[in-house]
């Protein structure tokens, strides 16, 4: 677990992000002395975001990773535990039932929005300058602009007995249907993920639309000229070409949902049990208030893994060729 | 253009505008319950007869607004000019003076780039209490700047690696140094990237919650999210109130973002292109 994570990213940044790579221009011959300090002297100017990310980031990933090998509660002594914590992370039914939640997520977070996002960019494929194209970015906008939190208290209120969702339903000769939508247990989960749909929809389409309009136009007329109708068209034409976008889109949610916290914590709390509960929200739980720290940080380390393991084959997959 | 497109474009028409419509519902809604009569039952989205505006101004007490918006102003500079100063300098140094060893230093930050906030908070809490820093701005603006490194330094770092070299080849044969090759040419050259950075890094300061929760007990040293977490504890029973506070604690957000809207877009389009 931890190689993959000592080594992925790295090969990620070099291999699957074509042009940024070190074109190093070597130092002319004459001037290489006088080159030769100032580069090294270089180190001054990237010295204090070093600094910052080593001693609020890297130190306490580290103590992360020792954490997850000890029992502790945080206060007395630890004890070593070797493997334990991460044994418990894959075998307690509870953890793992957390642990599946957060991929339940994905569809809503991730695969909803994309799959919404490419029909409407598909059927637009742009959206004016004007006035009404600004109006409509801005709108779409709005739920990435405001904190998870409101989201989560708005949708909260939407989603209860009295609240939009139900009055609609009403209205429509669905009262039969009606119900707490976020406290029972069916669905509970499928409600916080209309919350996260919510959110990324809008940022899926604008992205996925912000790609439709750099096609090529010719590419349509021939692929009509050949007589493809608009699936094939779609298959053919569209898909390949926002292959970069979507590949965006499905990193940004995916890692919206996995570690996914403020939405849950608020409209939820986890529950009802832990229907809704996801891993963010178990480790704060676990280290905060049941004093586990170690398996908070064990259930800490293996989130850190599946959200590399979900994410760099779709960078590979989206960027990779290009 | 065939009719077959242009039928299209209306099917596609009526779904963005069904998109808008549904993005707006959840605030009208949380605007509707928000003008009810203290202590009533509203119901999903119904105008009030006799829209009760009063009940913003108690929010704004009961939620301590002032203190709040102090708060968040705090935290917010402290950590974005430094963040934006340190990132910038650092993708320079790595982008365009090319360090030796400067890929290691770049690989360790990509590490970071897909970092789950909730793997660090933890230690984090402990290495705040001996710094003796919980319950005060600072245990959350410290932890913050670097948290943003990864991101913040890849972003410049993907601006300088574009300038061309010759740029500072013909300012050093002025005689400047690298000091000030770096504010007089370069800086100014980077404006658009800082300018976007700026914006998300200030977007996701206001907006963060974990840290706030974890690191600060009181609400009034906390980032506007996480005071909006605490209000909805204490007032999560009242209805009324909860959307009314909700809404005034969403109001500095909205300002901001229509009036920098264009630059809000275009950073968070970017953005999510490069994270």
């Amino acid at each position: 677990m931890t190689s993959a994570l000592g080594s992925a990213p790295a090969g990620s940044g070099t291999a699957s992000r074509p042009g940024r790579g070190d074109t190093r221009s070597p130092a002319r011959p004459h001037r290489k002395r006088w080159g030769r300090t100032v580069r090294w002297s270089g180190w001054l100017w990237v010295l204090p975001a070093l600094i910052m990310y080593g001693v609020f980031v890297l130190r306490p990933l580290v103590l992360t990773m020792q954490y997850s090998l000890y029992h502790w509660n945080g206060i007395g002594a630890a004890r070593w535990a070797g493997l334990d914590n991460y044994l418990t992370v894959f075998t307690d039914r509870d953890l793992l039932k957390i642990i599946s939640n957060a991929f339940i997520l994905i569809i809503f977070f991730s695969f909803i929005p994309v799959l919404l996002g490419l029909l409407v960019a598909s059927l637009v494929r742009r959206i004016t300058t004007g006035p009404a194209g600004t109006m409509v970015r801005t709108v779409l906008f709005l739920p990435q602009v405001i904190p998870l939190v409101a989201a989560g208290i708005a949708w909260s209120w939407v989603l209860s007995t009295n609240g939009l969702v139900n009055q609609a339903l009403r209205a429509v000769g669905l009262g039969g249907v009606t119900r707490a939508w976020l406290g029972e247990f069916d669905t509970a989960l499928p409600a916080v993920g209309v919350i996260g749909t919510w959110v990324m929809l809008g940022l899926c389409t604008i992205l996925l639309i912000t790609g439709m309009s750099k096609i090529d136009p010719s590419l349509y007329e021939a692929a009509r000229i050949d007589g493809a109708g608009p699936v094939r068209e779609f298959f053919a034409v569209t898909l390949p070409s926002l292959r970069q976008e979507i590949g965006i889109c499905l990193t940004v949610t995916i890692i919206a949902a996995l570690a996914s916290f403020d939405i849950v914590y608020i409209s939820t709390s986890g529950g009802p049990g832990i229907q809704t509960t996801v891993p963010g929200l178990e480790i704060y739980r676990l280290a905060f208030s049941q004093r586990q720290v170690g398996l908070a940080s064990a259930l800490a380390v293996v989130l850190m893994a599946l959200v590399l393991v979900c994410v760099l084959p779709i960078q590979r997959l989206t960027r990779g060729e290009k | 253009m065939n009719l077959t497109t242009r039928s299209e474009r209306l099917t596609g028409r009526i779904f963005l505008i069904a998109l808008v419509v549904v993005t707006l519902l959840p605030f009208l809604s949380m605007l509707s319950a928000a003008l009810q009569p203290r202590g009533t039952v509203p119901t999903g989205l119904a105008w009030p007869t006799d829209p009760q505006w009063g009940n913003f101004v108690d929010a704004f007490n009961a939620a301590n607004m002032g203190a709040l918006l102090k708060s968040s102003a705090l935290i917010v500079a402290g950590v974005v000019p430094v963040g934006v100063l340190i990132a910038t300098m650092a993708g320079f140094g790595l982008g365009h003076l090319r360090v030796p060893g400067g890929h290691l230093a770049f690989g360790l930050l990509l590490l970071g780039l897909t970092l789950p906030f909730e793997a660090v908070v933890t230690p984090l809490y402990y290495q705040m209490r001996d710094l003796g820093l919980l319950n005060t701005r600072w245990a959350i603006v410290l932890p913050l700047i670097g948290l943003y490194m990864p991101f913040a330094v890849f972003w410049m770092r993907a601006h300088f690696i574009n300038v061309p070299r010759e740029l500072s080849e013909a300012a050093r044969v002025d005689g400047s140094n690298t000091w000030q090759l770096f504010w007089r040419v370069h800086v100014p050259l980077a404006r658009p990237a800082i300018a976007s950075l700026t914006i998300l890094l200030f977007l996701w300061t206001w907006n963060q919650f974990l840290l706030a929760i974890v690191l600060v007990d009181d609400a009034t040293k906390r980032t506007m999210a996480g005071a909006l977490g605490a209000f909805q504890g204490q007032w999560g029973t009242d209805l009324v109130l909860l959307c009314a506070g909700s809404l005034l604690i969403l109001t500095p957000t909205l300002i901001v973002f229509l009036i920098f809207q264009r630059q809000f877009i275009k950073a968070l389009l970017q953005g999510s292109v490069k994270g």
